[in-house]
């Protein structure tokens, strides 16, 4: 442990209004850094490299627990934790592409204490369940002393590491809508083994077919080949109206080229990652090719 | 065995003596290590231990301007200790006297030591170690084996190279020229982290009469004694070694503990307080030994029928920034590099040379692993090129008795390599596994070949394999399957005449309460040895094994049988221990004039000679068996007693849309004599085996100006259990007369082969055959891109010399 643990402080407040009127208060000192489930925290106190020295440990916050179904969608409250997605029988049904993302999460005991909120303000690029909350179109609600806002997931990153939520704001709930009908979810982790890795790409879609089989709703999401988790818009223009045939496969995956910007890094390489994010594209419209020709 | 003459006389049925070798037995110390009772040197509580840290240097090479400590920290009771503190030589003591325990000005490596800090408090401790400022004279760091041999700076003598090494049979360029076909390949491999699952760690403490005591987590305790003994200048009885438990060690702790062992001892030294030193993870990854990388060249002629005619080999290692171990991790590697095949001309070049990195050092396998990757990968690529099964290739070629080794060594006894090979074919189906991967790999290509994305599986359900020959495909995945094999051998003991060198004695003694007591130097990392010397000593004396004591490695107490390395501790020390055992009953029951009958009758017997006759002891050396004969300066003779063998075989799945390969069965067979202790046995074979796993596809130190990039477990990537895939071992036992119970080695041999075997199957399965390990996916990507093929596309035919290199 090359962090000075004596020197932390950590404040735990008895309910969500109490936890924001702190981190409030803090925005004029050092600001409270928030904390759900630990798992990325202790690796950087680990290494001597923590975020902060003052943290609001929310885990006790029943508020921001639990998985409500709703009309339109589902709300997970912020400290959900994957284990907990990966066991609920509504999202494996209707968000299977969530549950497969949790599932590959760290391993079992990370699944246990890290949180759909934490995972998104830890802000990594490589976040599991990133990518697919942006294909499903997701709403993040964030609240502070001042009030409440909904901040729709894909306006949520300004840059590597950096949230358009104000210092004073705590995640409290995200929202996924259901999927439009008889569209097809996908979810592919590519990481550096089979279980306990970090992602060098992880990539989520969307697709729904109208009537003439042509591509009528289309989300790419991808994770680890940019500073932040992207939708290839591009790519998705170049297959919204078409037919899934090779030809389109091939005009979007050279659009994707254009969406992303994949770096050398600890991990893995630019080379491998353009390559690889554009076979994912091509594996997805396949899958759904398969699933299609199924029916 | 003498058990069989002593049963009982008056008893209806035949009481069978507690029979210990060869069955598995409740390991001695396994309670203690589930229970947690077993504590690591972390654990130790210390009245008034300081927590010693180690500053670094940030550059691979240059010059240290000047060290100073920053006014601006609270310095009050932080002990600080560097070159100038050593009482004796600044050297870590091994086999060349040129590393030192602490940089003076010259520095050769990121990550060498120059600064010891300790405090009572191991934050303060934490924080001094980022109020030193060190100011270095930077000079041209020298990373890499080509620019090493290609002198772009001078590190070691005048040519960069440690350690030369030439072994020649036969005729080599007259046998290539006279092959049918000679076939040239190019291997490369990278280094790998022992990963150990407790890392380096160690307490020392001055002593009343002025001497030194030193616990933790090694392998090797006279190692460390001698180091300590040259470094404080001390008479070898003032130090004392203990080893605490250890938590896997794989050679990471061979050499290093003289070091962290000699820098907790300085600051003990200097402060008169015992200190402790464990480094965490990044500091153990990034500063510690490595598997020595290697560049391999072969050039093999061979004849049409796939005869072996001549073997011209070239060997390069990377020694790391000084000598340490190399020259005799160089020698294993070159030894084993023709691999275990009857080959009439061959000659091995070896040589390991100097960079600027963190020296590297042994690792299971010592050198063996590279070189017989290489060469069991050119196999593969002899077999293509003749259009050979490789299984077949092999069969040809593999060792028999009777047969010669590179270095003249007549194999006398005890050559498994037919049999490893065999089984491991006829367990995993070989040929009907092949011809069905090659058929669904097909399959699935054509099938994935149509222009239109729809409907490829229809009719199929997602994830679904079909029963016969269409093979996987999964949510629209591209897999291919295939399967390799990979022989090994690898020598058991010290090389040449290292064991004579070495000279190791072990012991057994009574203990106070009749028991009898083991003491040697040999240490338990986590494989079993205390179980298995106990088993040994139990079966010769017929008792049971949790009846015998088995004393701490301790250099106070114990003789020194040599370091726990090599494959030796079984073959080597278990047969002093098994003599000793047959001296002490035998002695025992002159005493007692009737035969021992058991556990009982034997504490009653011990008891009474010991207040009788007084403490009873008996210790034995090792000898030299006469018929083996080494000639160091020609590198001739019988380079081990005996060789074991195994075989490897993997069957993989390959998504080439990622490059990520997936083993899907494993089977490892493996020659090693005798299992004193079949589970444990299998044990060291099934994690050797996943370690050459990981050594094949995932493990990869990266380097950033000669430091270590990915030193956290997040990206430093091993095998976890779900990277490994179900492991049939079998275990072939073609019995040794020299060892005991006819046991050979069997610690190294399991690292030898897999990492061949996937690189194999992936080329079954892709067609890629990728000369590199690990092969990442990255590789692979890369290497399926560039069209990398399995043919002969290198080889050049007929008796053309030096036939250009692609």
């Amino acid at each position: 442990m090359r962090s000075a643990l004596s020197t932390l402080e950590v404040v735990r407040p008895r309910s969500l209004d109490h936890a924001l009127e702190a981190l409030g208060r803090s925005v004029s000192g050092e600001r409270l850094v928030p904390l759900a489930g630990g798992t990325d925290l202790f690796v950087y106190l680990n290494a001597g490299t923590p975020p902060g020295t003052r943290y609001l440990d929310l885990w006790g916050l029943r508020e921001l627990r639990g998985i409500r179904v709703r009309d339109g969608g589902v709300r997970l409250g912020a400290l959900t934790t994957f284990r907990e997605i990966r066991e609920h029988p509504v999202l494996g049904r209707r968000f299977p592409s969530l549950v497969a993302a949790a599932a590959e999460v760290g391993a079992w005991q990370i699944q246990n204490r890290a949180t759909l909120a934490g995972n998104i303000a830890n802000a990594s690029p490589a976040g599991d369940s990133l990518p697919v909350l942006m294909a499903h179109d997701a709403k993040v609600d964030v609240r502070s002393a001042r009030g409440a806002r909904e901040v729709a997931f894909e306006r949520l990153y300004r840059g590597y590491r950096e949230l358009t939520v104000d210092a004073d704001e705590l995640i409290t709930a995200v929202t996924l809508p259901f999927p439009p009908a008889r569209s097809f979810p996908f979810f592919r982790k590519v990481g550096t083994r089979r279980a306990q890795s970090i992602s060098k790409v992880v990539f989520s879609g969307l697709l729904a077919l109208d009537r003439e089989r042509r591509i009528a709703h289309v989300r790419l999401a991808y994770g680890s080949v940019a500073p932040v988790t992207l939708r290839a818009r591009r790519a998705e223009r170049a297959l919204r109206g078409e037919p899934l045939a090779a030809s389109v496969a091939a005009r979007a995956r050279a659009a994707l080229a254009e969406d992303i910007a994949p770096i050398d890094d600890i991990r893995s390489s630019r080379d491998y990652r353009l390559a690889v994010a554009g076979n994912l594209l091509e594996q997805f419209l396949r899958a759904a090719a398969e699933s299609r020709a199924r029916r | 065995m003498a058990r069989r003459a002593r049963l009982p006389r008056a008893s209806r049925t035949v009481l069978r003596p507690p029979a210990s070798v060869g069955r598995s037995v409740p390991r001695l110390e396994g309670l203690d290590k589930v229970t947690g009772r077993a504590l690591y040197v972390d654990d130790l509580r210390v009245p008034g231990v300081l927590h010693g840290r180690t500053v670094r240097s940030t550059i691979a090479r240059g010059r240290i301007k000047r060290v100073r400590l920053d006014p601006a920290f609270d310095w009050s009771g932080v002990v600080v200790a560097d070159h100038r503190d050593i009482p004796g030589e600044n050297l870590v003591a091994l086999i060349e006297d040129d590393q030192p325990l602490l940089a003076a000005e010259e520095i050769h490596h990121a990550e060498e030591p120059i600064l010891l800090l300790a405090h009572e408090d191991p934050e303060r401790v934490e924080a001094a170690t980022r109020a030193v400022r060190i100011e270095y004279e930077p000079l041209e760091p020298v990373l890499t084996i080509e620019d090493s041999l290609a002198r772009k700076a001078p590190l070691y003598r005048d040519d960069n190279v440690f350690k030369n090494i030439l072994i020649e049979r036969g005729d080599v360029e007259r046998g290539l020229a006279g092959s049918d076909l000679v076939i040239e390949g190019e291997y490369r491999c990278g280094h790998q982290e022992q990963l150990y699952i407790e890392n380096n760690g160690m307490i020392a403490e001055r002593t009343p009469d002025g001497g030194l005591l030193v616990r933790g987590s090694l392998q090797c305790p006279y190692y460390v004694h001698k180091a300590l003994v040259r470094a404080f200048a001390l008479p070898p009885d003032k130090v004392r070694i203990v080893q605490t438990v250890t938590g896997g060690g794989f050679g990471g702790k061979e050499e290093y503990p003289s070091m962290i062992g000699g820098h907790a001892a300085l600051l003990a030294w200097k402060s008169g307080r015992p200190v402790k030193i464990v480094y965490d993870r990044l500091e153990d990854i990034a500063a510690t030994t490595k598997r020595h990388p290697a560049a391999i060249k072969l050039r093999t002629g061979v004849r049409r029928d796939g005869t072996l005619v001549a073997n011209a080999i070239d060997i390069v290692m990377d020694g790391g920034a000084y000598v340490t171990l190399s020259p005799v991790v160089l020698s294993r590697g070159a030894i084993h590099a023709a691999g275990p095949y009857r080959c009439p001309n061959v000659s091995i070049r070896a040589r390991a040379v100097a960079t600027n990195t963190p020296p590297n050092g042994a690792f299971r396998g010592f050198g063996a692993p590279q070189t017989q990757f290489a060469v069991e990968c050119h196999m593969d690529r002899i077999a293509a090129a003749l259009g050979l099964d490789p299984l077949e290739l092999r069969r040809r070629n593999a060792y028999r008795l009777g047969d010669v080794t590179p270095t003249g060594q007549v194999l006398r006894e005890s050559v498994g390599a037919l049999e490893a090979l065999e089984t491991a074919a006829r367990r995993a189906r070989w040929a009907e596994r092949r011809a069905r991967h090659e058929r669904e790999n097909r399959d699935n290509e054509a099938r994935e070949r149509p222009a239109g994305l729809g409907g490829a599986a229809a009719g199929r359900r997602r994830g679904e394999t079909s029963r016969n020959g269409a093979g996987p495909r999964a949510n629209g995945r591209r897999l291919r399957r295939g399967i390799g094999l990979a022989l090994a051998y690898h020598g058991a003991g010290f090389t040449g005449s290292g064991e004579v060198k070495l000279g190791s004695i072990a012991a057994l003694d009574l203990s106070h309460d009749g028991r009898p007591r083991i003491l040697s130097a040999s240490t338990e990392i986590g494989q079993g040895t205390t179980t298995m010397f106990a088993q040994l000593v139990a079966e010769t004396l017929g008792v049971p094994a949790d009846f015998v004591a088995v004393e701490t490695p301790d250099t106070g107490l114990v003789p020194d049988s040599g370091p726990t390395v090599a494959s030796r501790t079984c073959m080597v020390v278990g047969g002093l221990l098994e003599k000793c055992a047959r001296a002490m009953r035998e002695r025992l029951e002159l005493f007692a004039e009737r035969p021992i009958r058991d556990a009982r009758d034997f504490q009653r017997i011990a008891r009474r000679f010991l207040a009788e006759r007084g403490p009873l002891r008996f210790e034995r050396g090792y000898e030299k068996p006469p018929e083996i004969e080494w000639d160091d300066d020609r590198y001739r003779g019988d380079a081990y007693g005996v060789f074991s063998y195994g075989c490897c075989v993997v069957e993989v799945e390959v998504d080439l849309d990622t490059g990520e390969t997936r083993v899907l069965r494993t089977i490892a067979t493996a020659d090693i004599g005798k299992a004193i202790h079949p589970i444990l046995a299998a044990g060291q074979i099934e994690g050797g085996t996943v370690q050459g796993l990981g050594y094949g596809l995932l493990e990869e130190v990266r380097w950033k100006d000669g430091r270590v990039w990915n030193h956290q477990l997040t990206n430093y990537i091993i095998p976890t259990s779900m990277d490994a895939s179900p492991i049939e071992v079998v275990i072939v036992e073609l019995p040794y007369s020299r060892g005991p119970f006819g046991a050979k080695g069997v610690g190294e041999l399991p690292m030898d082969a897999p990492a061949p075997a996937i690189v194999a199957a992936i080329a079954h399965a892709t067609g890629a055959r990728i000369d590199e390990i690990p092969v990442t996916p990255e590789r692979l990507l890369e290497g399926l891109r560039d069209g990398a093929r399995r043919d002969g596309s290198r080889s050049s035919p007929g008796s053309r010399r030096g036939g250009k290199r692609s």
